[in-house]
């Protein structure tokens, strides 16, 4: 500041009388060809390198962006499509099981029902043979028992002194037996 | 209730002491100041041309401080623009970022003020801007010089704008560009008048456009070196205009660039009505 002053206070004779610096029109000339210089150099500056440069810069990161949106939205329809088919496997899978479920059951059915019409068979069978055998027992053991009623009949009637016949006495246990 | 009002009561004797404090400083600044180097406030020294290497006569190709400080302002625009984004980054830098805002703000500009069809003129527009904002903030630089403080800068920028735009109009729309002038939405008697005002009021354009971004530099510049007198001259007290040149340094700043953005967008408005000339 000091020299500032100093340099100055010897100029400032003139520029007090010109006035205004800003109205000394003689260094108009010097001032305009220095600006137009100027200008010059930083339009060829920005146009030439510097616009450019940055256009491209904001154009890069804008279709950068651009493309991650396009990336992202496909994405989330796939994700979207992805849950669909989950879906869709899970309800077959469903059906499947439940298929399968309705045939094992209809399997085991018929075997038991196949198992308990056999067991039926055979006890139907074996219960006639049972009968069957019951029932010669039964006729057996009637003939069994009209031989021993005429043996001891006919035994009776010796031993009280009386003698009959085989035939009539046949005849009679024959009657007392059906009575 | 009674506390606030103390504090209120306070805080008024404070201010009244304030001004007191400063009526007193100021008057006997002005009584006393005169041994203090005869108040030596030449405000107006910031503003001269002054040939960098030695002589006094400013020639057309002198290289004068101007020269430097426009040179300065050349390369602080390189080291933004060109130096800032030479990375290139799709995350950028801090330079680069703020280059990425010039650009983007200025586009904008363009495009919403003047119109899709006139961003091919967006690079002449960004010198321009880029221009007076370098200008201006290298001029708050303590000691620098401000070109743009000088009518004969501005009002080549300013008709530099104003040629281009009045060629531009009658190339585009040939004599139909004479339509900006005539007010088609006005009753018919009153058109010639309006037409009248309407032409003084496009040839005063370039004037207010130049005056205004170097009136509103210089008339700061100057106040500062008022202020930066009286801080010199009351000694001790020199802190009263140390303060004032804080506040008017912080309007300043913001002027600074307020101002490039008003002569920017005025191009735009002006460019509009050369590219759409009907009302």
């Amino acid at each position: 500041m000091a020299s500032n002053t100093q340099t100055t206070d010897a100029a400032h004779g003139a520029a007090e009388s010109a006035g205004m610096p800003q109205l000394d029109f003689s260094t108009f000339g010097n001032q305009i060809f220095w600006l137009v210089v100027t200008l010059v150099v930083i339009y060829f500056v920005l146009s030439k390198i510097a616009l450019p440069r940055i256009e491209g810069i904001l154009q890069a990161r804008q279709t950068r962006i651009t493309n991650y949106l396009t990336t992202a939205e496909e994405m989330k329809l796939k994700a979207v499509e992805a849950e669909a088919a989950y879906n869709q496997a899970l309800a077959d899978a469903r059906t499947e099981a439940n298929k399968i479920v309705a045939e094992a059951r209809a399997e085991i059915q018929a075997e038991v029902d196949a198992a308990a019409a056999k067991a039926d068979a055979e006890i139907a069978a074996k219960a006639a043979e049972s009968e069957a055998a019951i029932a010669e027992i039964r006729a057996g053991a009637v003939d069994s028992v009209k031989a021993v009623a005429k043996d001891a009949a006919k035994e009776i009637l010796g031993t009280l002194g009386h003698s009959a016949d085989a035939k009539t006495v046949t005849a009679a246990v024959t009657a007392r037996m059906k009575g | 209730m009674a506390d606030q009002s103390a504090n209120k009561g306070s805080g008024g004797i404070a201010k009244i002491a304030f001004f007191a404090v400063l009526a007193v400083v100021l008057v006997s600044g002005l009584i006393f100041a005169p041994e203090h180097a005869g108040l030596a406030i030449h405000p107006m020294d910031q503003f001269e041309l002054t040939p960098l290497f030695g002589g006094e006569h400013v020639g057309t190709f002198t290289v004068t401080n101007q020269t430097l400080w426009m040179g300065l302002a050349i390369v602080g625009i390189i080291l933004l623009l060109v130096v800032g984004t030479s990375g290139g980054k799709e995350v950028p830098t801090r330079s680069q970022s703020v280059a990425e805002l010039a650009y983007g703000f200025v586009y904008k500009m363009v495009e919403d003020v003047a119109g899709k069809d006139a961003v091919k003129y967006f690079p002449g527009i960004m010198t321009l801007f880029m221009f007076i904002v370098f200008a201006n903030f290298l001029g708050l630089i303590p000691m620098s010089f401000t070109p743009t403080s000088h009518i004969a800068v501005t009002a080549v920028l300013a008709m530099i704008v104003f040629v281009f735009v009045t060629v531009l109009g009658f190339v585009k729309n040939g004599a139909g560009f004479l339509g900006l002038f005539w007010v088609s939405s006005a009753p018919l008697p009153l058109r010639p008048i309006l037409a009248v005002i309407e032409l003084i009021s496009y040839f005063v354009r370039p004037v207010s456009h130049s005056i205004r971004l170097a009136g509103n530099v210089m008339a700061g510049h100057a106040v500062i070196k008022v202020f930066a007198g009286f801080a010199a001259a009351l000694g001790l007290f020199g802190f009263f205009p140390i303060l004032a040149i804080s506040a008017v340094y912080a309007l300043e700043v913001l002027v600074a660039f307020i101002q490039a953005y008003v002569f920017t967008i005025l191009t735009c408005v002006y460019l509009k009505d050369a590219l759409h000339p009907s009302h």
